[in-house]
């Protein structure tokens, strides 16, 4: 097995008197897609945001290859080789599809305190940048404002500039929201290309694209892990059938 | 890096033309009109990168022209010069600091906040030199001799002549323009493009966001001090005002009327509101009634800026 590439501890957060995650630990492996699912308010996209550095966690550790970052700033987490992509689209609208990858990936500079030389003549820059849109499947759409981009591209324009960072570990948070079925179905595909090379945290409503997807689930209900295990596992766990996915009957 | 119209390359060219030989033909109260534009054009620039470039509002960028200014006074022994590279270097390095120190509170800050914690670190400002005796008062103090470079005996210009003075203002002001365009294109222009445009985007890229707007908030006040400084050597006289709200509301309006964000914008927006002001000032007394109504109908019918006009693509 690969070494573990995200490793949570005993992970929470209240806000306030609520609860928000309890007690959450887990752990995902390169080349394994792990997701997390649950009804709405169990705390998945808290947990994301922990794990981002988007919010500090009242108390557990979170290590991401192999190192303690619990507490640390978004920048610096990312700069450990976390990419994190938005349950609702994050990009630079007013930007270029390109313009949007490459400033993700001048992100990988040692400094971007440079001033003299223009920034479109960094071909390294460039070039991680054009491998992202032509991962991400956006060719041909680099010289368009992001605006104007339809909602499924948006998303692939969000995942793109995730990968523009070089991201070891990536954060999925519903990366499907909102889309058509053959916008999902693409998606699907392009994950599923990015499993061997990442570790993967998926956070997805869509139960086909994430049995489809995940090597591990987790369920997650009122901030707490309920069941965790294979996709087959999680299928027969009557607790979780009752708490979430309905009667068998029914799927 | 986005390329400007051929129609704008073309006018700024003939306008550039045109400025430098102005001083072949024009009067000495023209000569220093347009000395004045240049510097507030200067100034208007420095703003500029802030709110047009980097979302940063700031009402406070007085101080840092007025504290450069300030320091040339200071530096100038009376009835003598002070040294041009010395003067100009104190002043900037002064103007620097002040922007370092204070940029380090502000910048913790954003929106309206910022712009009440500028303003309130420029009043303060304002009022210490307003009420310190020795930096004059609410009068202010005079520079009775602009600053003089010298090598080895020789000066290649002499800043008491008019015309000389219009071409080491026109030379910065180039300079400054060439500057910021190149900087803008970089690596650095481009990560604070983004935080104007998504702040917390650029954090979840791996940008620590703070330490760019503190170099660019140093590198802001840094410009504003140079114009202080041209302004002060100019004017022979240093005043309160130079530090005031007023000033850097007049500053702010500059730059919207010119166009936030447009690389010649703030030069527009400076002479057009400096223009006006001498234009209206002939026709009545009630001159200001007449220029807030062409700022408003200005805003109205050109949202953009005056850059507009010559600007028809919309940059990134």
């Amino acid at each position: 097995m690969t070494e573990v590439a995200l490793r949570t501890a005993a992970l929470r957060k209240d806000f306030g008197g609520l609860t928000a995650v309890n007690d959450v630990a887990l752990e995902c492996r390169v080349g394994q897609m792990h997701a997390v699912i649950g009804p709405n308010g169990a705390g998945k996209t808290t947990l994301i945001n922990l794990l981002s550095g988007d919010l500090a966690p009242s108390s557990g550790r979170i290590e991401i290859l192999g190192r303690d970052v619990t507490g640390l700033p978004p920048h610096r987490i990312s700069q450990l080789g976390v990419g994190r992509s938005y349950q609702r689209t994050n990009i630079f609208m007013r930007f270029t599809v390109f313009e949007n990858c490459r400033l993700a990936a001048q992100s990988r500079l040692p400094s971007s305190m440079r001033f003299l030389r223009a920034a479109a003549r960094y071909r390294a820059v460039n070039e991680a940048a054009a491998q992202a849109i032509e991962l991400a499947e956006l060719g041909g759409r680099e010289q368009l404002p992001a605006s104007s981009l339809s909602h499924g591209e948006r998303r692939q324009l969000e995942v793109a500039m995730t990968l523009a960072t070089q991201p070891k570990v990536l954060l999925l948070d519903e990366p499907l929201a909102g889309m058509g079925g053959e916008e999902s179905a693409r998606m699907v595909e392009l994950l599923k290309k990015l499993v061997p090379g990442h570790a993967m945290l998926l956070v997805e409503h869509d139960m086909d694209a994430v049995f489809a997807l995940a090597g591990l689930l987790t369920v997650m209900v009122n901030g707490a892990v309920l069941a965790s295990g294979t996709p087959e596992s999680i299928r027969a766990n009557r607790e979780v059938q009752e708490a979430y996915l309905g009667s068998p009957g029914h799927e | 890096m986005e390329r400007q119209p051929r129609a704008l390359q073309v006018l700024l060219a003939i306008g550039l033309v045109a400025l430098a030989a102005f001083p072949l033909v024009g009067e000495k109260f023209y000569l220093q009109f347009i000395t004045k534009l240049m510097i507030m054009g200067i100034f208007a620039m420095s703003l500029d990168l802030l709110v047009g470039h980097t979302g940063l509002v700031s009402l406070g960028h007085a101080l840092f022209f007025g504290v450069a200014a300030y320091a040339l006074m200071l530096l100038t022994p009376e009835y003598q010069a002070a040294g041009f590279w010395t003067s100009l270097g104190v002043s900037l390095g002064v103007a620097a600091l002040a922007a370092l120190i204070v940029g380090f509170f502000v910048l913790r800050t954003t929106g309206i906040y910022f712009i009440m914690v500028t303003l309130a670190f420029g009043q303060m400002t304002y009022f210490y030199v307003h009420d310190s005796s020795h930096l004059g008062g609410s009068d202010g103090k005079y520079i009775y001799v602009r600053p003089v470079l010298e090598i080895a005996g020789w000066s290649p210009f002499d800043l008491e002549r008019p015309a000389h003075f219009y071409y080491v203002a026109l030379a910065m002001m180039v300079f400054v323009y060439l500057m910021l365009r190149v900087l803008l294109a970089s690596p650095f222009g481009r990560v604070i493009s983004g935080i104007k445009e998504n702040e917390h985007r650029m954090r979840m890229l791996g940008f620590a966001t703070f330490r760019y707007k503190l170099v660019c908030f140093v590198l802001a006040g840094t410009l504003a001090g140079l114009a202080g400084w041209l302004a002060a050597a100019h004017d022979g006289l240093v005043n309160p005002e130079m530090l005031s709200w007023h000033q850097s509301g007049q500053l702010l309006m500059m730059v919207i009327l010119g166009g936030m964000g447009t690389p010649s914008g703030p030069i527009l927006g400076a002479a057009a509101l400096k223009v006006l002001e001498l234009v209206f000032q002939g026709w009545t007394k009630h001159w200001q009634l007449l220029l807030g109504g062409f700022i408003v109908l200005s805003v109205l019918l050109l949202p953009r800026g005056l850059a507009q006009l010559f600007e028809s693509k919309r940059r990134d």
